[in-house]
Protein backbone atom coordinates (compact mmCIF):
# COMPACT_ATOMS: atom_id res chain seq x y z
CA UNK A 1 0.00 0.00 0.00
CA UNK A 2 1.44 3.26 -0.79
CA UNK A 3 1.77 6.15 1.75
CA UNK A 4 -1.23 8.56 2.14
CA UNK A 5 -0.34 12.01 1.74
CA UNK A 6 -0.79 14.46 4.73
CA UNK A 7 -2.25 17.44 4.88
CA UNK A 8 -0.24 20.22 7.06
CA UNK A 9 -3.66 19.69 9.93
CA UNK A 10 -3.09 15.94 10.13
CA UNK A 11 -1.61 16.43 14.07
CA UNK A 12 -3.83 18.95 15.13
CA UNK A 13 -7.02 17.46 13.55
CA UNK A 14 -5.75 13.66 15.00
CA UNK A 15 -5.41 16.01 18.08
CA UNK A 16 -9.00 16.79 18.10
CA UNK A 17 -10.37 13.37 17.41
CA UNK A 18 -10.44 12.98 14.09
CA UNK A 19 -11.34 9.37 12.66
CA UNK A 20 -8.98 9.25 9.71
CA UNK A 21 -9.87 7.51 6.40
CA UNK A 22 -8.00 7.70 2.74
CA UNK A 23 -9.94 10.26 0.50
CA UNK A 24 -7.92 10.48 -3.02
CA UNK A 25 -4.87 8.88 -1.41
CA UNK A 26 -4.90 11.83 1.67
CA UNK A 27 -5.30 10.68 5.41
CA UNK A 28 -8.18 12.57 6.16
CA UNK A 29 -10.56 12.62 9.22
CA UNK A 30 -13.91 11.55 8.08
CA UNK A 31 -15.78 12.38 11.59
CA UNK A 32 -14.86 13.67 15.12
CA UNK A 33 -18.42 14.19 16.90
CA UNK A 34 -20.34 12.31 14.39
CA UNK A 35 -21.92 13.20 11.31
CA UNK A 36 -25.63 13.99 12.57
CA UNK A 37 -24.16 16.38 15.02
CA UNK A 38 -21.37 18.05 13.01
CA UNK A 39 -24.14 18.54 10.17
CA UNK A 40 -26.23 19.71 12.20
CA UNK A 41 -23.49 22.21 14.15
CA UNK A 42 -22.39 23.90 10.84
CA UNK A 43 -26.38 24.49 10.16
CA UNK A 44 -26.82 26.34 13.35
CA UNK A 45 -23.07 27.80 14.42
CA UNK A 46 -20.55 26.92 12.57
CA UNK A 47 -17.51 24.21 12.04
CA UNK A 48 -13.99 23.94 10.70
CA UNK A 49 -12.95 22.01 7.62
CA UNK A 50 -9.58 20.82 7.28
CA UNK A 51 -9.63 21.11 3.12
CA UNK A 52 -6.40 20.87 2.51
CA UNK A 53 -6.27 18.01 0.46
CA UNK A 54 -8.21 20.57 -2.21
CA UNK A 55 -5.73 21.22 -5.14
CA UNK A 56 -4.32 24.83 -6.28
CA UNK A 57 -3.53 25.15 -9.69
CA UNK A 58 -2.20 28.77 -10.61
CA UNK A 59 -2.06 30.64 -14.21
CA UNK A 60 0.48 33.66 -14.30
CA UNK A 61 1.62 35.98 -17.03
CA UNK A 62 -0.04 37.77 -20.11
CA UNK A 63 -1.77 34.87 -21.73
CA UNK A 64 -3.42 33.59 -17.85
CA UNK A 65 -7.15 35.33 -19.05
CA UNK A 66 -7.03 33.49 -22.24
CA UNK A 67 -5.81 30.51 -20.91
CA UNK A 68 -8.56 29.91 -18.28
CA UNK A 69 -10.95 31.20 -20.72
CA UNK A 70 -10.43 28.28 -23.26
CA UNK A 71 -9.86 25.91 -20.61
CA UNK A 72 -13.48 26.26 -18.64
CA UNK A 73 -17.09 26.67 -19.74
CA UNK A 74 -18.47 29.32 -17.65
CA UNK A 75 -17.42 33.05 -18.70
CA UNK A 76 -13.76 34.08 -17.02
CA UNK A 77 -14.37 37.59 -18.76
CA UNK A 78 -17.24 38.67 -16.86
CA UNK A 79 -14.64 38.22 -13.77
CA UNK A 80 -14.08 41.11 -12.12
CA UNK A 81 -10.51 41.01 -9.63
CA UNK A 82 -11.32 39.46 -6.26
CA UNK A 83 -14.25 37.38 -7.55
CA UNK A 84 -14.87 33.68 -7.52
CA UNK A 85 -16.71 31.51 -10.14
CA UNK A 86 -17.82 28.19 -10.11
CA UNK A 87 -16.88 26.03 -13.55
CA UNK A 88 -16.40 23.27 -15.32
CA UNK A 89 -13.03 21.82 -17.05
CA UNK A 90 -14.65 19.93 -19.91
CA UNK A 91 -13.00 17.48 -22.44
CA UNK A 92 -13.88 18.48 -26.05
CA UNK A 93 -16.77 15.97 -25.86
CA UNK A 94 -18.35 18.03 -23.14
CA UNK A 95 -18.10 15.87 -20.30
CA UNK A 96 -16.10 16.42 -16.83
CA UNK A 97 -12.17 16.29 -16.33
CA UNK A 98 -13.36 18.02 -13.20
CA UNK A 99 -15.31 21.34 -11.46
CA UNK A 100 -13.51 23.56 -9.93
CA UNK A 101 -13.60 27.37 -8.47
CA UNK A 102 -11.93 30.02 -10.59
CA UNK A 103 -10.48 33.05 -8.32
CA UNK A 104 -9.15 35.84 -10.29
CA UNK A 105 -6.54 37.34 -8.46
CA UNK A 106 -5.46 40.16 -11.08
CA UNK A 107 -5.38 40.38 -14.45
CA UNK A 108 -2.96 38.15 -15.26
CA UNK A 109 -3.00 36.06 -12.21
CA UNK A 110 -5.70 32.98 -11.71
CA UNK A 111 -5.64 30.85 -8.92
CA UNK A 112 -8.05 27.43 -9.59
CA UNK A 113 -9.16 25.76 -6.35
CA UNK A 114 -9.75 21.79 -7.88
CA UNK A 115 -10.92 18.34 -6.38
CA UNK A 116 -8.12 16.67 -4.53
CA UNK A 117 -8.63 13.14 -6.41
CA UNK A 118 -8.63 15.17 -9.49
CA UNK A 119 -6.01 17.85 -9.23
CA UNK A 120 -3.08 15.84 -10.87
CA UNK A 121 -5.11 14.64 -13.98
CA UNK A 122 -6.08 18.31 -13.98
CA UNK A 123 -2.76 19.75 -13.75
CA UNK A 124 -1.81 17.40 -16.77
CA UNK A 125 -4.59 18.07 -18.93
CA UNK A 126 -4.29 22.16 -18.04
CA UNK A 127 -0.81 22.34 -19.01
CA UNK A 128 -1.56 20.19 -22.29
CA UNK A 129 -3.55 22.74 -23.06
CA UNK A 130 -2.61 26.12 -22.41
CA UNK A 131 0.01 27.48 -24.46
CA UNK A 132 1.19 31.28 -24.60
CA UNK A 133 2.52 33.56 -22.04
CA UNK A 134 1.66 32.00 -19.18
CA UNK A 135 3.21 29.85 -16.20
CA UNK A 136 1.13 27.17 -14.99
CA UNK A 137 1.88 26.01 -11.57
CA UNK A 138 0.67 23.25 -9.10
CA UNK A 139 1.08 24.95 -5.72
CA UNK A 140 -1.56 21.88 -4.10
CA UNK A 141 1.25 20.55 -2.19
CA UNK A 142 2.44 23.34 -0.41
CA UNK A 143 -0.95 25.41 0.36
CA UNK A 144 -3.19 24.46 3.21
CA UNK A 145 -7.09 24.96 3.04
CA UNK A 146 -9.89 25.54 5.99
CA UNK A 147 -13.45 26.21 5.42
CA UNK A 148 -15.29 27.33 7.92
CA UNK A 149 -18.87 27.47 7.73
CA UNK A 150 -21.77 27.93 9.25
CA UNK A 151 -24.16 31.26 10.48
CA UNK A 152 -21.71 31.98 12.83
CA UNK A 153 -18.49 31.57 10.73
CA UNK A 154 -18.26 35.69 10.08
CA UNK A 155 -18.68 36.55 14.01
CA UNK A 156 -16.17 34.34 15.20
CA UNK A 157 -13.41 34.96 12.24
CA UNK A 158 -13.99 38.70 12.35
CA UNK A 159 -12.54 38.10 16.26
CA UNK A 160 -8.89 37.66 14.08
CA UNK A 161 -8.81 39.34 11.31
CA UNK A 162 -8.65 43.16 10.75
CA UNK A 163 -10.50 42.38 7.67
CA UNK A 164 -13.71 43.81 7.58
CA UNK A 165 -15.53 40.32 6.39
CA UNK A 166 -19.09 41.78 6.05
CA UNK A 167 -17.67 43.65 2.87
CA UNK A 168 -16.62 40.31 1.22
CA UNK A 169 -19.80 39.35 -0.86
CA UNK A 170 -20.81 36.01 -1.38
CA UNK A 171 -18.36 34.47 -3.83
CA UNK A 172 -16.07 37.12 -3.85
CA UNK A 173 -12.13 37.42 -1.66
CA UNK A 174 -9.75 39.05 -0.06
CA UNK A 175 -6.12 38.96 0.84
CA UNK A 176 -5.37 39.83 4.30
CA UNK A 177 -4.11 38.36 7.83
CA UNK A 178 -5.64 36.42 9.67
CA UNK A 179 -4.21 35.44 13.19
CA UNK A 180 -1.27 37.43 12.50
CA UNK A 181 -0.49 35.59 9.24
CA UNK A 182 -0.44 38.23 6.51
CA UNK A 183 -1.74 37.99 2.73
CA UNK A 184 -4.00 35.58 2.86
CA UNK A 185 -6.76 34.49 0.51
CA UNK A 186 -10.38 34.94 2.67
CA UNK A 187 -12.91 33.30 0.22
CA UNK A 188 -16.54 33.75 0.74
CA UNK A 189 -17.38 30.61 -0.68
CA UNK A 190 -18.05 26.90 0.74
CA UNK A 191 -19.47 23.97 0.04
CA UNK A 192 -22.16 23.31 2.96
CA UNK A 193 -25.20 25.99 1.65
CA UNK A 194 -24.30 27.80 4.59
CA UNK A 195 -22.55 31.59 4.93
CA UNK A 196 -18.98 30.96 5.33
CA UNK A 197 -15.42 31.07 4.37
CA UNK A 198 -12.46 29.26 2.82
CA UNK A 199 -8.94 30.43 3.72
CA UNK A 200 -5.62 29.85 1.27
CA UNK A 201 -2.72 29.02 3.92
CA UNK A 202 1.11 28.59 3.34
CA UNK A 203 1.22 25.13 5.23
CA UNK A 204 3.60 26.04 7.51
CA UNK A 205 0.79 28.48 9.26
CA UNK A 206 -2.14 26.47 8.80
CA UNK A 207 -1.76 24.63 12.43
CA UNK A 208 -1.70 28.13 13.78
CA UNK A 209 -4.43 29.70 12.14
CA UNK A 210 -6.59 26.70 12.38
CA UNK A 211 -6.12 26.47 16.09
CA UNK A 212 -7.07 30.24 16.59
CA UNK A 213 -10.06 29.81 14.72
CA UNK A 214 -11.23 26.93 17.06
CA UNK A 215 -9.91 28.93 19.89
CA UNK A 216 -12.22 32.72 18.93
CA UNK A 217 -14.85 30.05 18.06
CA UNK A 218 -15.51 28.42 21.22
CA UNK A 219 -18.22 30.66 22.51
CA UNK A 220 -20.04 30.16 19.06
CA UNK A 221 -20.15 26.50 19.56
CA UNK A 222 -17.88 25.77 16.97
CA UNK A 223 -17.01 22.57 16.08
CA UNK A 224 -14.13 20.68 14.36
CA UNK A 225 -15.99 18.85 11.02
CA UNK A 226 -14.87 16.21 8.67
CA UNK A 227 -15.49 15.08 5.20
CA UNK A 228 -18.57 13.00 5.93
CA UNK A 229 -20.55 15.87 7.24
CA UNK A 230 -18.88 17.85 4.29
CA UNK A 231 -20.86 15.18 1.81
CA UNK A 232 -24.27 15.41 3.67
CA UNK A 233 -23.96 19.22 3.66
CA UNK A 234 -23.22 19.59 -0.08
CA UNK A 235 -26.11 17.16 -0.81
CA UNK A 236 -28.47 18.31 1.23
CA UNK A 237 -27.74 22.34 0.07
CA UNK A 238 -27.57 20.27 -3.95
CA UNK A 239 -23.77 20.94 -5.05
CA UNK A 240 -21.95 18.44 -7.15
CA UNK A 241 -19.41 15.62 -6.04
CA UNK A 242 -17.47 14.84 -8.84
CA UNK A 243 -17.06 11.04 -9.47
CA UNK A 244 -20.89 10.38 -8.10
CA UNK A 245 -22.85 13.43 -9.57
CA UNK A 246 -20.51 14.23 -12.45
CA UNK A 247 -17.93 12.69 -14.29
CA UNK A 248 -16.29 12.10 -17.54
CA UNK A 249 -19.55 10.41 -18.82
CA UNK A 250 -21.32 13.38 -18.09
CA UNK A 251 -22.36 16.96 -19.48
CA UNK A 252 -23.02 20.03 -17.80
CA UNK A 253 -26.44 20.77 -19.62
CA UNK A 254 -27.54 17.26 -18.27
CA UNK A 255 -26.22 17.61 -14.79
CA UNK A 256 -28.32 20.75 -14.68
CA UNK A 257 -25.27 23.12 -14.71
CA UNK A 258 -26.08 24.78 -17.54
CA UNK A 259 -25.84 28.34 -15.60
CA UNK A 260 -22.18 28.01 -15.55
CA UNK A 261 -22.21 27.22 -19.50
CA UNK A 262 -22.04 30.34 -21.79
CA UNK A 263 -22.12 29.20 -25.26
CA UNK A 264 -20.76 32.73 -26.41
CA UNK A 265 -17.79 32.61 -23.87
CA UNK A 266 -15.57 32.01 -26.87
CA UNK A 267 -14.07 28.90 -28.18
CA UNK A 268 -14.00 26.72 -24.90
CA UNK A 269 -13.11 22.98 -24.70
CA UNK A 270 -16.18 21.68 -25.02
CA UNK A 271 -18.35 24.05 -26.82
CA UNK A 272 -18.78 22.16 -29.89
CA UNK A 273 -19.73 19.19 -28.11
CA UNK A 274 -22.54 21.07 -26.01
CA UNK A 275 -23.82 23.07 -28.69
CA UNK A 276 -24.21 19.70 -31.08
CA UNK A 277 -26.27 18.68 -27.58
CA UNK A 278 -28.41 21.20 -27.58
CA UNK A 279 -29.40 21.03 -31.01
CA UNK A 280 -30.14 17.78 -30.64
CA UNK A 281 -31.50 17.80 -27.03
CA UNK A 282 -30.88 16.68 -23.81
CA UNK A 283 -31.93 12.90 -23.30
CA UNK A 284 -31.20 12.78 -19.41
CA UNK A 285 -31.03 15.36 -17.05
CA UNK A 286 -30.24 15.08 -13.12
CA UNK A 287 -32.84 15.04 -10.67
CA UNK A 288 -33.13 15.72 -6.92
CA UNK A 289 -35.98 13.11 -5.28
CA UNK A 290 -36.97 11.96 -1.61
CA UNK A 291 -37.78 8.70 -0.50
CA UNK A 292 -41.79 8.09 -0.05
CA UNK A 293 -41.05 4.95 1.77
CA UNK A 294 -38.62 3.75 4.73
CA UNK A 295 -35.25 3.44 2.99
CA UNK A 296 -31.78 5.01 2.19
CA UNK A 297 -30.91 5.65 -1.65
CA UNK A 298 -27.35 5.30 -2.19
CA UNK A 299 -24.73 6.15 -5.15
CA UNK A 300 -24.69 3.47 -7.88
CA UNK A 301 -28.62 1.92 -6.89
CA UNK A 302 -30.73 1.33 -10.18
CA UNK A 303 -33.99 4.21 -10.55
CA UNK A 304 -37.08 2.65 -12.43
CA UNK A 305 -39.95 3.20 -13.35
CA UNK A 306 -42.48 0.43 -14.32
CA UNK A 307 -40.63 -2.04 -13.26
CA UNK A 308 -38.02 -0.46 -16.31
CA UNK A 309 -34.40 0.19 -15.54
CA UNK A 310 -34.49 3.66 -16.50
CA UNK A 311 -31.34 5.60 -14.45
CA UNK A 312 -29.17 5.25 -11.48
CA UNK A 313 -28.71 7.06 -8.17
CA UNK A 314 -25.46 9.32 -8.48
CA UNK A 315 -25.70 10.38 -4.62
CA UNK A 316 -28.11 9.54 -1.83
CA UNK A 317 -28.20 10.11 2.19
CA UNK A 318 -30.13 10.51 5.15
CA UNK A 319 -30.52 14.50 4.93
CA UNK A 320 -29.51 14.57 8.77
CA UNK A 321 -30.84 18.49 9.24
CA UNK A 322 -33.52 17.93 6.75
CA UNK A 323 -34.70 14.32 8.37
CA UNK A 324 -35.53 12.55 5.12
CA UNK A 325 -33.96 10.28 2.92
CA UNK A 326 -32.85 12.46 -0.13
CA UNK A 327 -30.72 11.87 -3.42
CA UNK A 328 -29.80 13.09 -7.06
CA UNK A 329 -29.60 11.24 -10.06
CA UNK A 330 -29.72 11.00 -13.64
CA UNK A 331 -33.13 9.83 -15.68
CA UNK A 332 -34.36 10.31 -18.77
CA UNK A 333 -36.12 13.84 -19.60
CA UNK A 334 -39.76 12.62 -19.55
CA UNK A 335 -39.39 11.74 -16.03
CA UNK A 336 -37.89 14.87 -14.79
CA UNK A 337 -41.06 16.75 -13.98
CA UNK A 338 -41.74 17.78 -10.20
CA UNK A 339 -43.68 15.21 -8.38
CA UNK A 340 -43.09 12.58 -10.95
CA UNK A 341 -42.71 9.15 -9.03
CA UNK A 342 -39.64 6.80 -9.80
CA UNK A 343 -38.89 3.49 -7.40
CA UNK A 344 -35.14 3.15 -6.09
CA UNK A 345 -33.82 -0.19 -6.15
CA UNK A 346 -32.49 -0.80 -2.60
CA UNK A 347 -31.49 -4.39 -2.48
CA UNK A 348 -34.11 -5.50 -5.14
CA UNK A 349 -36.79 -3.84 -3.38
CA UNK A 350 -38.31 -1.04 -5.56
CA UNK A 351 -39.12 2.08 -2.62
CA UNK A 352 -41.37 5.30 -3.90
CA UNK A 353 -39.63 8.19 -4.56
CA UNK A 354 -40.51 11.77 -5.73
CA UNK A 355 -38.86 14.30 -8.03
CA UNK A 356 -38.46 17.32 -5.76
CA UNK A 357 -36.28 20.65 -6.54
CA UNK A 358 -32.92 21.26 -5.67
CA UNK A 359 -31.10 22.49 -3.63
CA UNK A 360 -33.08 20.61 -1.01
CA UNK A 361 -32.05 22.88 1.81
CA UNK A 362 -31.79 26.58 1.52
CA UNK A 363 -30.32 28.25 3.83
CA UNK A 364 -32.91 30.99 6.21
CA UNK A 365 -32.08 34.47 4.67
CA UNK A 366 -32.41 37.30 6.93
CA UNK A 367 -35.67 39.33 5.83
CA UNK A 368 -35.05 43.01 4.74
CA UNK A 369 -37.25 45.27 6.94
CA UNK A 370 -40.24 46.70 4.56
CA UNK A 371 -40.81 50.26 6.00
CA UNK A 372 -44.64 50.78 5.52
CA UNK A 373 -45.79 54.29 3.89
CA UNK B 1 -17.02 -3.83 28.00
CA UNK B 2 -17.78 -6.69 25.88
CA UNK B 3 -20.54 -8.31 27.78
CA UNK B 4 -19.49 -12.01 28.70
CA UNK B 5 -23.07 -13.11 28.83
CA UNK B 6 -23.67 -13.10 24.51
CA UNK B 7 -21.30 -14.97 21.82
CA UNK B 8 -20.02 -13.04 19.08
CA UNK B 9 -19.20 -13.94 15.52
CA UNK B 10 -16.20 -12.45 13.47
CA UNK B 11 -18.91 -10.01 11.29
CA UNK B 12 -19.79 -8.42 14.80
CA UNK B 13 -23.27 -9.41 15.42
CA UNK B 14 -23.74 -11.05 18.86
CA UNK B 15 -26.04 -13.43 20.14
CA UNK B 16 -27.33 -14.03 23.76
CA UNK B 17 -27.91 -17.65 23.98
CA UNK B 18 -30.64 -17.35 27.02
CA UNK B 19 -33.13 -15.18 25.00
CA UNK B 20 -32.36 -15.59 21.16
CA UNK B 21 -31.57 -11.71 20.83
CA UNK B 22 -29.30 -10.66 18.35
CA UNK B 23 -27.67 -6.88 17.82
CA UNK B 24 -24.62 -5.75 16.64
CA UNK B 25 -21.41 -5.00 18.58
CA UNK B 26 -20.33 -2.07 20.04
CA UNK B 27 -16.81 -1.66 18.27
CA UNK B 28 -19.27 -1.63 14.81
CA UNK B 29 -21.63 0.77 16.02
CA UNK B 30 -18.55 2.77 16.67
CA UNK B 31 -17.08 1.91 13.21
CA UNK B 32 -20.38 2.66 11.34
CA UNK B 33 -21.30 5.62 12.99
CA UNK B 34 -24.06 7.32 13.47
CA UNK B 35 -27.47 4.78 12.49
CA UNK B 36 -30.15 6.18 10.36
CA UNK B 37 -31.98 3.26 9.00
CA UNK B 38 -32.67 -0.80 10.18
CA UNK B 39 -33.84 -3.10 7.45
CA UNK B 40 -35.83 -5.44 9.10
CA UNK B 41 -36.35 -9.37 7.98
CA UNK B 42 -40.26 -10.38 8.49
CA UNK B 43 -41.35 -11.97 11.47
CA UNK B 44 -41.54 -15.79 10.36
CA UNK B 45 -38.97 -15.82 8.24
CA UNK B 46 -36.13 -18.36 8.79
CA UNK B 47 -31.98 -17.98 7.71
CA UNK B 48 -29.17 -20.57 8.30
CA UNK B 49 -26.21 -19.88 10.15
CA UNK B 50 -24.42 -16.63 8.44
CA UNK B 51 -26.81 -15.94 5.97
CA UNK B 52 -27.72 -11.98 5.60
CA UNK B 53 -31.04 -11.28 7.64
CA UNK B 54 -31.32 -7.42 7.11
CA UNK B 55 -29.07 -4.20 7.35
CA UNK B 56 -28.49 -1.55 9.04
CA UNK B 57 -27.22 1.75 7.73
CA UNK B 58 -24.83 4.74 9.02
CA UNK B 59 -24.96 8.07 7.31
CA UNK B 60 -22.16 7.07 5.32
CA UNK B 61 -22.88 3.35 5.27
CA UNK B 62 -24.66 -0.06 4.90
CA UNK B 63 -23.66 -2.93 6.27
CA UNK B 64 -25.16 -6.65 6.41
CA UNK B 65 -26.10 -8.38 8.85
CA UNK B 66 -25.85 -12.26 9.48
CA UNK B 67 -27.00 -14.90 11.58
CA UNK B 68 -24.81 -16.25 14.07
CA UNK B 69 -26.84 -19.21 14.30
CA UNK B 70 -29.83 -21.20 12.05
CA UNK B 71 -33.07 -20.26 13.15
CA UNK B 72 -36.67 -18.14 13.04
CA UNK B 73 -37.37 -14.88 13.20
CA UNK B 74 -40.24 -14.45 16.17
CA UNK B 75 -39.77 -10.50 16.95
CA UNK B 76 -38.12 -7.60 15.78
CA UNK B 77 -37.33 -4.29 17.98
CA UNK B 78 -39.67 -2.00 16.52
CA UNK B 79 -38.00 0.87 18.27
CA UNK B 80 -35.08 1.28 15.97
CA UNK B 81 -37.43 1.80 13.25
CA UNK B 82 -38.22 5.66 14.97
CA UNK B 83 -35.23 5.91 16.57
CA UNK B 84 -31.96 3.81 14.99
CA UNK B 85 -30.09 5.76 17.15
CA UNK B 86 -30.48 3.31 19.69
CA UNK B 87 -28.34 1.26 18.36
CA UNK B 88 -25.25 3.62 19.18
CA UNK B 89 -26.34 4.37 22.55
CA UNK B 90 -26.73 0.68 23.95
CA UNK B 91 -26.34 -1.85 21.24
CA UNK B 92 -25.80 -4.27 23.71
CA UNK B 93 -29.39 -4.06 25.42
CA UNK B 94 -32.15 -1.81 24.02
CA UNK B 95 -30.76 -1.97 20.57
CA UNK B 96 -31.11 -5.41 20.40
CA UNK B 97 -32.28 -6.07 16.46
CA UNK B 98 -34.09 -9.54 16.18
CA UNK B 99 -35.22 -11.50 18.21
CA UNK B 100 -34.48 -15.44 16.98
CA UNK B 101 -35.72 -19.33 18.06
CA UNK B 102 -32.91 -20.86 17.94
CA UNK B 103 -32.87 -24.11 15.70
CA UNK B 104 -29.75 -26.42 16.39
CA UNK B 105 -28.35 -25.31 19.69
CA UNK B 106 -25.11 -26.87 19.31
CA UNK B 107 -23.98 -24.13 16.59
CA UNK B 108 -23.80 -21.98 20.15
CA UNK B 109 -20.66 -23.69 20.97
CA UNK B 110 -18.65 -22.91 17.31
CA UNK B 111 -19.55 -18.84 18.59
CA UNK B 112 -16.91 -16.47 20.08
CA UNK B 113 -17.17 -15.53 23.66
CA UNK B 114 -16.37 -12.14 25.03
CA UNK B 115 -12.20 -12.90 25.03
CA UNK B 116 -12.10 -14.38 22.01
CA UNK B 117 -14.06 -11.37 20.38
CA UNK B 118 -12.33 -8.43 22.57
CA UNK B 119 -8.81 -10.21 20.95
CA UNK B 120 -10.19 -10.72 17.53
CA UNK B 121 -11.24 -7.25 17.47
CA UNK B 122 -8.17 -6.06 19.04
CA UNK B 123 -5.95 -8.05 16.14
CA UNK B 124 -8.15 -6.86 13.12
CA UNK B 125 -7.61 -3.16 14.12
CA UNK B 126 -4.24 -3.99 14.21
CA UNK B 127 -4.02 -4.90 10.54
CA UNK B 128 -4.73 -1.45 9.93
Amino acid sequence: MTQMKKTALNAVVKELGGRMVDFAGWEMPVQFSGIIDEHNTVRTAAGLFDVSHMGEIEFRGKDAFNAVQRLVCNDVSKMSIGQAMYAGLLYPNGTFVDDLLVHKIADDYYMLCVNAGNSDKDFAWVKENTSGDVEVTNASLKTAQLALQGPKARRILQKITPVDLGQIRYYWFTHGSVAGVDNLLIAATGYTGERGFEIYIPNEHAEHVFREIMKAGEEFGIKPTGLGARDTLRLEAGMMLYGNDIDDTTTPLEANLSWIVKMDAGDFIGREALQKQLEEGIRRRLVGFEMLEPGIPRHGYDISKDGVKVGHVTSGTRAPFLKKSIGLGYVPVELTALETELDIMIRGRAVRAKVISTPFYKRPRKKKKVSRA
Amino acid sequence: MIPEHLRYVSTHEWLDPKTGKVGITDPAQEQLGDMVFVEFPEVGSEFAKGERFGSVESVKSVSDCYLPVSGKVVAINEDLLEAPEILNQDPYEKGWLIKIEIKNPAEIDELMSAADYDKFVKEEAGEH
